[in-house]
Order: C-alpha cells, then structure tokens, then sequence
C-alpha cells in the first residue's frame, strides 16, 4: 500500500516536470523569433511596454499591439482596460508607461505633476489617437433612422419628451411612423467616458433643456440603466419602444439617429466624427506637445458631434531613455495611416484627419 | 447546520508526544489562526481605506449632494430588499424541494434530483447573469405590464412598468435561484436526520404523513431550516456579477419592483464604478463595503442567536 502510493507520487511529480518543462520550451521558442519571419527590415527594437488605462480603448489596443509586436519582434507591449480613473493614477504613479484615457489630464493634474514614469521637469504628450463615434440607437419596430435635433434627443433622455408620437419627434420625421408608446432611454449604469461624452454633448448642445454638468455617472435618477457597451445594446434589442447611447460600431441592426448640426441631419459616420475633432480648438495654455482637445459639440460644419476621444498619454522626457524610444515607436505607430486603419478595422474607430496627423507626429517627435 | 459544537477532547492518557500528533496539531491551529489573520486584515483594510470617505464634506460624491451615510443609505436598502425578495421567494420552495427528496419521492427519483440541485450550485454566478439579460428580463415584460395595470395601486407593483425587464423583481427571481440549492440542500440533510423514532411516533399517534412532517420533521429541523436560510442570504447579499448585469440601478430608496429605476445593491455598485473610479470616489466604494460587511457580520449574528434560543428551547422541553 505505502510502496504503491509512494509510486503513484512520483509518477505526479514526474508528469508536473514534463509538463513544466513543455511550457518552458514553448516560451523560449516564441522569445526568439525565427529568422526570416518578420519583414524586410527588421527591427532593432526590444524590451517592455506597459500601458494601462480605459477600457474604451481597450478593443483598438489590442489590434495595435498584434500588429506592433509583429513588426517588432522583441518588444512586448501590454494594455491593461483598467479604466480610464484607474489608468491615469497607474501613469502618475509610475506603474506604467504610458496611459490610455478618455478625457485628457487637466490643468490640475498636470500641475500637480509628481509623474513617476517621467524625468523630473518633463511635460506630458497627450495625444488623440482614437476618435470613436458614439450612435444612438432606437429599437422602434420599422424605423430605422430618426432626425432629432440636440434638443429632442436631450428632452427624451431627461425624459421630458416621453412618448415616440411626440409632436417634437413628429415634426422632425415627416412621412415615419411613429408608435403611440412610451419611450424607455436606456444608459449606463457604470461609470464611463461614453456617458461622459454624451452628457458633454447634451449639455453643450442643448443647454436649455440638459443642464446637467457632464459626468461619467449618469446624473438622473430616473430610466432605464444598464452594464457596459453590451448591456445598454442588449437593453435596447431586447426592449421595446427603447432609445439608448453606444460606441458606433456596435450599433449593428439599430436605429439610429441623425442628429442636427448646423441645419443639417448629420447621421454618424467615421468621417463625420473625424471632421469634429477638426471643428474643435485645441485647449489654450498647453505646451505643442499636448494635444487635449476642446470638443466643440454645436461646430458651425456640419459635423457628427457625438464623439469619444481618447487620449494617449506618455511623458515628454522619460526617465529611462530605453522607454522613450519604444514610446516613440509605438505611439509613431499608432498615429500612422495603418494603425489607425487597423483601429477603424477592429475597433470601428474613425481615422484622424492628416490636419491632426501632422500635428501629432510633429508631437511625437518631442519624445525623448 | 447547527451550531458548531465543541468536540469532546480525548483523555490525557498516552504521555507520550508523537511527532505526528505535534505536527498535526501545530497544522490545525495555524490554520484555525490564519483565518483570524485574513479576517483582521480584511477588516483593518476597510476601515483604513473608509476613513477618509466616512469623513469626507457633503458634496464629495458622485451621484449625490450630501454626505457618505446618504450615498450609501440607497445601496444598503437595495442589497437588503434584494436578497429579502430573494429570500422570500427561495425558502419555501427550498423546503418544498428537499422535504419531497427526503420523505416523498420515490428513492430512484430522489438521488438524481439531489444531484441535479447541487449541479444548480455549481454554475458561476456570471452565467446565471447573462439567463437574467438575455431570458428571463425579456419573459417578464408582459408580466409586469399586466402587474402595473391591473395590481398597480399596491404599492409594489406601482407602475411605470419597465420596458425592458431589467427590474429589482427580475434580480431577485435570479437571485432565488442561485440561492436555492444552497437552502435546499442543507435542509434535506437535516430532513434526512429526523430520528426515525419521533417519525414512527407520531404515525403510531394516527398522524397522516403531512401531519407527522408537521409535528415530527419540521421542529426538529426548524434550527437547520433557518442556518440554511441565512447562508443562502449571505450569497444574496453579496451577489455582484449577476445583479451587475440584470439590474437598472439609480440612487433612489424605492420599494416598487417593478420600474426602471432600482435601487443599487453594494456589491454590484462597486463592480460597476470601480474601475473608472479615482479618489475619494475610490475611498467611498471601499467604505461601501464596510457597510455590506457590516450588514453580513449582523445578519450572520442573528442567525446564530436565533438558532440558539431556539435549541436551548428544544432542550429544555
């Protein structure tokens, strides 16, 4: 009996080995690349990158970093979706590189500094490298794009407007059917940019009837609340008579709305949404370097105004010289025509204009 | 499940200390200690990190205009209206379920049904999260239209109806689920230890069955009925995932359970602004969770003084 046990304990241990033993095979086999594997010039890049921050931004950096590890075979870049309150306190601490946020650091922040990552003295770069249309999306059956101008769209969400018959809908959509029913807004019940943007929106457009202070919590008490991208978008299919907020690209099979800018019905699209960022000034007072955006959401173009800009965050002088030149390669990447189209690809983002890719490349090149 | 109760210690008659016997004993009260240990850490974290939220100006918070004790007051309503509606709606059927498995079915019957309900525990709470959204929300649409119209004026089932099923009744329908093997099968095991002796009894008294469960079985596991039920309440009030997902929460104190605005439960309220959470915000969360941590420790304690009473009655009888 105690032979018999003792064996089948070896036997264990012998297999845990082989089984330890196949994993650290397997890792120095990926560690160095095969010879010929990777592209004509090969890159003399290696070391770690570590991101961290919204988690908005979490579907984009994952097809970069794919794409960027496979040109550049030792470097290891990782971005963890933390969230964005999260992601900004991981950079000042010096837990990570380089930050991934939707609203950039404010004044505050930036005097405040005490950024670890960075040499003492050095600014920030503070880039805005993903431009992602927010839709909002209607479940009403056959109907399937609405005209609303800011003011509607802020009356059904603070719910004044509450009924899909509501002349102030009906006078805008001439010739749709509209249900005599209820309208449930659906928003999000977690703490986000999106609803940060959409509020900002409302509440630039639409001052008169939104006169909430943008916020990344929902700040009304009543309607319907729901869990993340996907709970408001399972919300909204699964309701009836619902109207809610999501990031375009997955506003697939919805309605959506055309909102009205300028005297026009803009209906989102990446372009749109691009053109805003365009329309919009630059926050005064910052260095060249820091390209925090002054969202203008009522522009004079007709432009698609609901929009999340994310920021990417790193320091103007790293303390670590070796990080600067991953930074830079990395960030250099993610501004270029095929990161933003591998952005656009995965992560239905809209590609910056080459208006604001000359302005972010001259940023980049401060890095150092 | 009664009351741990202290286990007669051998008698002192082999002097002789093995290293065996000192190595397990060493084994045992590390153990007993390092759960001490946890606990106490987890506790001094809370209340280091809640200070500065607890202590924080009116205004300070996300979401509300006054002090901390009115942000979380909606959170620690809504986690114990939560799992009260859960509770309520789990027991009875837990006791149905596992007085059929120990007296009424059939043996072949009983065995894979126990072994089903156990199956029911085994399911992460995330999947039961995504049967809420994606099932049952939906199904009970027309029910609360139906409630709003025709039973509105009890306060309850006061209207609006959500349009989306996404209600306090729906997470806690969820909830009873997720709570009933838990009940039902602690019960069964009480039920099953009934003395046969007291079952005989009362048939030999002319007791029809549902009489001889009702003076034979259900005293006796009455204790066990209630330690059951508040283990299941403990995983209610903690529940995250699930309500997370299920809920349309707001900050309001509302016992209508069927609208879109709910109230909160801690749990799922921390899951869902952490992780965008900077600050006293974060301070805030964390002091959430002394209070839900505090709500369990008084539950638990209750329990635990009802079982008692109620077992010192049964002995002095």
């Amino acid at each position: 009996m105690n032979t018999k046990r003792a064996g089948s304990l070896t036997a264990l241990l012998a297999a845990g080995a082989i089984v330890l033993s196949g994993c650290a095979a397997n890792e120095t086999a990926t560690d160095s690349p095969e010879p010929g594997a990777t592209s004509d010039a090969p890159s003399t890049l290696s070391g770690t990158l570590v991101g961290a921050g919204s988690s908005a931004v979490g579907a984009a950096q994952t097809a970069w970093i794919a794409d960027f590890q496979m040109q550049n075979p030792d470097v290891t870049v990782t971005y963890d979706p933390t969230g964005s309150g999260a992601g900004r306190e991981t950079f000042q601490g010096g837990g990570s590189d380089f930050a991934g946020t939707d609203r950039a650091f404010n004044d505050e922040e930036i005097a405040a500094g005490g950024f670890q990552a960075c040499a003492p003295d050095s600014g920030i770069v503070q880039l805005p490298l993903y431009i992602s249309p927010i839709a909002i999306i209607f479940n009403v059956e056959g109907v399937e794009t609405l005209n609303m101008t800011p003011e509607v769209v802020a009356g059904i969400f603070a719910e004044e407007i509450t009924n899909w018959s509501d002349p102030a809908i009906a006078e805008l959509n001439e010739g749709v059917e509209l249900p005599d029913a209820a309208i449930t807004p659906v928003h999000r019940s977690d703490d986000s940019g999106t609803t940060e943007n959409f509020t900002d929106y409302l509440f630039q457009a639409a001052p008169d009837v939104w006169t909430f202070e943008p916020d990344g919590v929902w700040p009304l008490e009543s309607g319907e609340a729901a869990q993340g991208t996907s709970g408001v978008v399972d919300a909204v299919t699964n309701g009836t008579n619902t109207i809610g907020y999501a990031d375009a690209s997955r506003a697939g099979g919805l309605g959506t709305v055309a909102v009205e800018v300028a005297g026009e019905f803009v209906p989102f699209s990446p372009e749109a949404a691009a053109a805003i960022v365009d329309a919009s000034e630059f926050v005064e007072g910052r260095p060249d370097f820091d390209l925090s955006i002054d969202l203008n959401r009522d522009p004079e173009t007709a432009a698609y105004p609901v929009v999340l800009v994310a920021y990417l965050v790193g320091c103007e002088t790293y303390a670590d010289p070796a990080k600067a030149e991953l930074v830079k390669a990395y960030f250099t990447y993610m501004a270029s025509e095929e990161g933003q189209a591998n952005a656009a690809e995965n992560a239905g983002a809209a590609p910056i204009s080459s208006t604001l890719f000359d302005r972010v490349t001259a940023a980049i090149d401060v890095i150092g | 499940m009664t009351a741990p109760t202290e286990a007669p210690r051998p008698a002192a008659v082999d002097t002789v200390e093995r290293r065996g016997d000192k190595t397990f004993s060493r084994l045992a009260v590390g153990a007993g200690t390092a759960i001490l240990i946890a606990l106490a850490a987890v506790a001094i974290f809370l209340v280091a990190q809640s200070l500065p939220a607890i202590v924080a100006p009116a205004g300070s918070f996300r979401g509300t205009e006054g002090d901390f004790w009115q942000y979380v007051a909606p959170l620690a309503f809504g986690t114990v209206w939560a799992a009260a509606l859960a509770l309520i709606m789990a027991v009875p059927i837990a006791v149905g379920i596992a007085l059929f498995i120990s007296h009424y079915a059939p043996r072949k019957l009983a065995q894979p049904l126990g072994y089903i309900i156990d199956l029911l525990a085994a399911v992460p709470s995330v999947v039961y999260g995504l049967w809420g959204i994606t099932v049952l929300a939906p199904a009970t649409v027309p029910l609360y239209e139906w409630l709003a119209e025709n039973a509105g004026w009890f306060p309850l089932f006061a209207g609006p109806a959500s349009g989306t099923g996404r209600t306090v009744l729906t997470v806690a329908i969820v909830l009873a689920v997720m709570v009933l093997p838990i009940i039902t099968a602690l019960t069964r095991e009480v039920f099953v230890q009934t003395p046969t002796l007291n079952q005989e009894a009362a048939y030999a008294l002319g007791a029809t069955w549902w009489e001889m469960v009702r003076m034979a079985v259900f005293p006796y596991a009455r204790s066990g009925i209630i330690s059951a039920s508040m283990l299941g309440l403990g995983r209610a009030l903690g529940e995250t995932m699930a309500v997370a997902m299920v809920l349309s929460p707001s900050a309001i104190i509302s016992f209508a359970v069927i609208q879109s605005e709910n109230p909160s439960t801690i749990a799922a309220n921390i899951a869902l602004n952490f992780p965008e959470s900077a600050g006293i915000q974060v301070n805030a969360l964390i002091a959430t969770g002394l209070v839900l941590f505090v709500i369990t420790l008084i539950v638990n304690s209750l329990a635990r003084y009802i079982v008692n009473r109620h077992e010192r009655s049964l002995e002095s009888r």
